[in-house]
This record gives structure tokens, sequence and C-alpha cells, in this order.
């Protein structure tokens, strides 16, 4: 079994290599972020005192008059429309519950699933409505930080590299082989256990390397940037891609190609 | 008292730090990918880690869980190779069970729980290397994780633990200074406000000098406070930068 052994090595701040400055607010708990009584105060903030206050670290976002901080990092909170990827793990146990369900979804199902309702509380209601929701197959299952997933008009991507992907907002993004056959997409309420085929499965696995590289060096996720960075890696091996400057390498190709293609 | 003299005559003390003089602090946030918050500091020799998760779901029995705010439960342990002699520490002991008590408090003050109602927040930090001051570096590094993990906070919380000896407050006691038995002070604040968090002192010290003990903890604590917000500020910074504007 061939094995690979590195010794520790100093961490030089990644954002050096980018060399340039955030043009953003950034504030920290306790930094006041305006003394002007007339906005409104959205997320990340509280009223202390004719103050704004900031209550997290991160960069502050106004839009008209309303003022939030976006933490850097935070846990997921339902928005109504979200799509969501999710393992059942518990069930009400009411009687008509059992008859209706027991058939379809059960505990340990992943399933994916879009946000109904949003509770006071922070708890979320999740449909499963249309055919596109429901029931994962086979696949695999990255869990990644919920702030890294790029807000976009849908989440469910085929890619032409020949996987699909579904970029759940609570940060459970899915890969899965793209099925032939229109009808028979991911969801509904059985699974598809047939055997897949090793091309699959390497594009899959080096998908997976790629949104892991790209999760490790803090950049946002959606199509473009997966896809560019897929096509970046393709000169290496797979289990190349983890390597820390092999890693470096691939995202920063796909920074520049995301820059030119914005620019 | 014999031995040792833990201020000298020229105001030098043991490890030729001042009176109000602080021990170097390092530390450094998002030191776990998995959990939510993580955060590790080294005050002098003393080493303390924090890790946080949460707002979750309530652990356990439903019936804890509290209708308006959220749960905070904090944790504290100390490495068997902390100390000075290997000891082994079982897990429920009283000091454990104190210190976790004194964190919760401290945390519960800080954080804002009415925004997370009927969820749970949990703390866990450990001492790696105790070297005086385990208190308040445990709130330190705390609070640089719970800020890690993106739950809104009132303000930092700093700490810092300080003591009296020949009529002069000394701020950041080390173990020798803590071993000599003298009265010592930990003072956890939120420094934008000025408002205390956690004061606790278990020695017997003259009222008349309480005023000046507590200026010198408080002055330390604000002076971690320029530290941490200047590591949290540089996190920040490096985060956004490469998230992309």
């Amino acid at each position: 079994m061939a094995m690979e052994m590195r010794l520790p090595v100093a961490r030089k701040p990644l954002s050096e290599s980018l060399g340039r400055e955030s043009k953003k607010h950034l504030v920290v708990p306790g930094d006041t972020i305006t003394t002007d009584t007339g906005f409104m105060r959205g997320h990340g903030t509280y009223m202390g005192e004719e103050k704004l206050i900031a209550s997290v670290a991160g960069s502050v976002e106004r839009v008209n008059k309303l003022i939030c901080v976006k933490a850097l990092k935070t846990r997921y909170n339902g928005e109504v429309g979200d799509i969501v990827v999710g393992r059942i793990t518990e069930r009400r146990r009411s009687a008509e519950d059992e008859l209706a369900m027991r058939g379809f979804l059960q505990e340990g199902d992943l399933i994916s699933a879009e946000v109904q309702a949003v509770f006071s509380d922070g708890a979320v209601s999740l449909h499963t409505r249309s055919l596109k929701y429901g029931k994962l197959g086979q696949g695999v299952l990255v869990q990644v930080s919920p702030s890294l997933v790029k807000r976009q008009k849908t989440h469910f991507h085929d890619l032409p590299c020949g996987a699909s992907v579904i970029l759940g907002n609570n940060g459970f993004i899915w890969i899965y082989p793209t099925p032939e056959h229109k009808e028979e997409d991911a969801g509904g309420f059985t699974a598809n256990l047939e055997p897949v085929s090793l091309a699959d499965r390497e594009v899959i696995s080096r998908l997976r390397n790629c949104i892991v590289s790209l999760v490790t060096q803090r950049m946002m996720l959606y199509d473009t940037s997966i896809l560019y960075c897929y096509e970046a890696s393709l000169p290496h091996q797979i289990k190349d891609i983890l390597k820390p400057e092999i890693m470096e390498e691939i995202v920063m190709e796909t920074r520049q190609r995301l820059l030119e293609q914005e620019g | 008292m014999a031995g040792l003299e833990l201020l000298s005559d020229q105001g030098y003390r043991v490890d030729g730090r001042r009176a109000g003089e602080l021990r170097k602090i390092q530390a450094r946030m998002g030191v776990f990918a998995q959990a939510d918050g993580s955060a590790y500091i080294e005050q002098g020799n003393t080493k303390a880690l924090a890790v946080v998760y949460g707002p979750h779901e309530i652990r356990g029995s439903r019936a804890r869980a509290l209708p308006d705010r959220a749960l905070v439960n904090c944790q504290y342990s100390s490495a068997t190779f902390s100390t000075g002699e290997r000891k082994r520490r079982p897990h429920g002991d009283r000091k454990s069970c104190e210190m976790g008590l004194q964190l919760r408090q401290t945390f519960e003050a800080a954080i804002l729980t009415k925004l997370h109602p009927r969820s749970q927040i949990d703390i866990y930090v450990q001492v790696l290397q105790a070297d005086g001051g385990t208190y308040a570096a445990c709130v330190n590094a705390a609070t640089l994780a719970v800020l890690d993990a993106g739950i809104p906070m009132r303000d930092f919380v700093c700490a810092c633990s300080a003591g009296f000896v020949d009529g002069t407050a000394l701020a950041d006691l080390s173990h020798v200074e803590e071993a000599a038995g003298g009265p010592q002070l930990a003072l956890a604040l939120l420094p934008a406000a000025g408002q205390i968090a956690l004061l606790e002192m278990d020695a017997r010290l003259h009222e008349d000098h309480l005023e000046r003990v507590l200026e010198a903890a408080a002055q330390a604590a604000r002076d971690v406070h320029t530290l941490l917000d200047h590591v949290v500020r540089q996190h920040v910074r490096e985060a956004s930068i490469l998230l992309g504007d």
C-alpha cells in the first residue's frame, strides 16, 4: 500500500497570494455601525443606546434603509423557496402518517426538498411536492458550510462532464450520475439502485475532490465555479487534487477564469 | 514570606514583567473544520482550546428547552498533561463542574440567546497547559470560538486575572504567583460598554484594596480586548478577500 507523509509546514495566509484588499466594511461584535436612527436593523445587529451595534463578525450590507451584518460562517437559516438535501432522522409517529408514508419515505433515506414555510423559532417546514424532489439514489454527499453555496435561480445542475449535482442551500451537496432518460430524474419515491459505471464514478469522485478544494480555499460554490475547477483539475490524478499545492494551483486557475469571464 | 519574591524593589515580577503587564497572547480562529466554531489561545504558557457547536436542537430531554431563548451548555476539561504533575481528572469532578458553571454564566450574559429559542449552544473548552489564568484563557478562547461560529453576541467577552502583593495590584497571574497564596480575582468584561460579565474571588482581601485590584483587572481585560479584536479583524479580512466582493 503506498503511503505519503508530510511534515508540518508554516501556513501563509491565503489572501496574500491574491494581493488585493477587501472593499467591504468589516465589523466585529461591539462595533458601532451607525448612530443614525433612521435605519432598520437586520440580522447580525442589535440596538443599544441610540446606536446600531454589530453582533457578529462579518461584513456590513446595506440595502436602502436596511442594515445587516453578514457573518462569515453561520449555521443554515432556512428561507422559503430554498432547496435542501438531508437525511430523515425522525418521523412523526401518528397512525395515518404511518400508513401513508411508510411505503414512500423511511427513516434513514436521503432526500431533496424545498422549504415551504419558516416558523418563528427558526424551524422549517419542507415539502417534496413535485417529482423532482424526493428520495435520492446513488451518489456522493459532500457537506460544506452553508455560507459558501451561492443563491441561484436553480440548484439542480446537469454538468457537461457527465454528472449532475444538487447544491443544497443548507450546505449538503449531492453528486450523482446524470440519468439517461429524462423521466428518471433524481427524486420520486423509488431509488435507482443499478450499478454505476466506472467512468461515471470517476467523474463523480473528481467532482467531489474539486468541491472539497474550492471549499478549503473558501470560494463560493455554483455551477460555473465547480465546472471550471473540474476542467482545471483534468491534468492531475483524482487523488492528487487533495494535495495542498495542487489544490492551490487548481483553485487559482479557477479564480482566473472566473475573473476573465466576468470582466 | 521566605523564598520567592513576587515583586522586586524595582517593580519586576518573577518572570520579568511589570505589575500591570500582560503575558504574550497568540490566538487563532477556525482551528477545526468540523466544528461550527473553534479557537486556540496561548496566554504566556497557558494554552486553551475552545470548540462551539450550535445553535442546534436540544439533545436529550426536550423538556429542558426554554421557550424564549437558547440554552447555553459549557463544559470545561483539563488535559492530564496540563499541570506539572500528570493527574487524571475524571470528567464530572467539582472543579470542572464549577468552571463549566462559571463559563455558562459568563456566556449567557454575552450571547443574544433570545434570537434562538428552543435551541442549544454547546461550548467545550479544554486546557492543554495550565500556567495560571486558566479561567481567563478559557473565556478568551471561547469568545473567539463563538465568534467563529457566527453566533450573535452583545460584545466580546475578555477576561483576566489579578492579584495583590505588597500594596501593588498585579495583572495576569502566572502559576507561580497563584500558588504563592495571595488573593486572586478573575474578571470577565464586556469592553465596549464596560459591563462586568463575571467577577470571582475566593480569598481574603481588605475592601480598601478591592478598587485597585478591580481596576488592574479591568485594564488588563481591555488590553486583551485590543489583541483579540486585532485577531478577529485579521481573520475576517482574510476570509472576505478570499470570498471575493
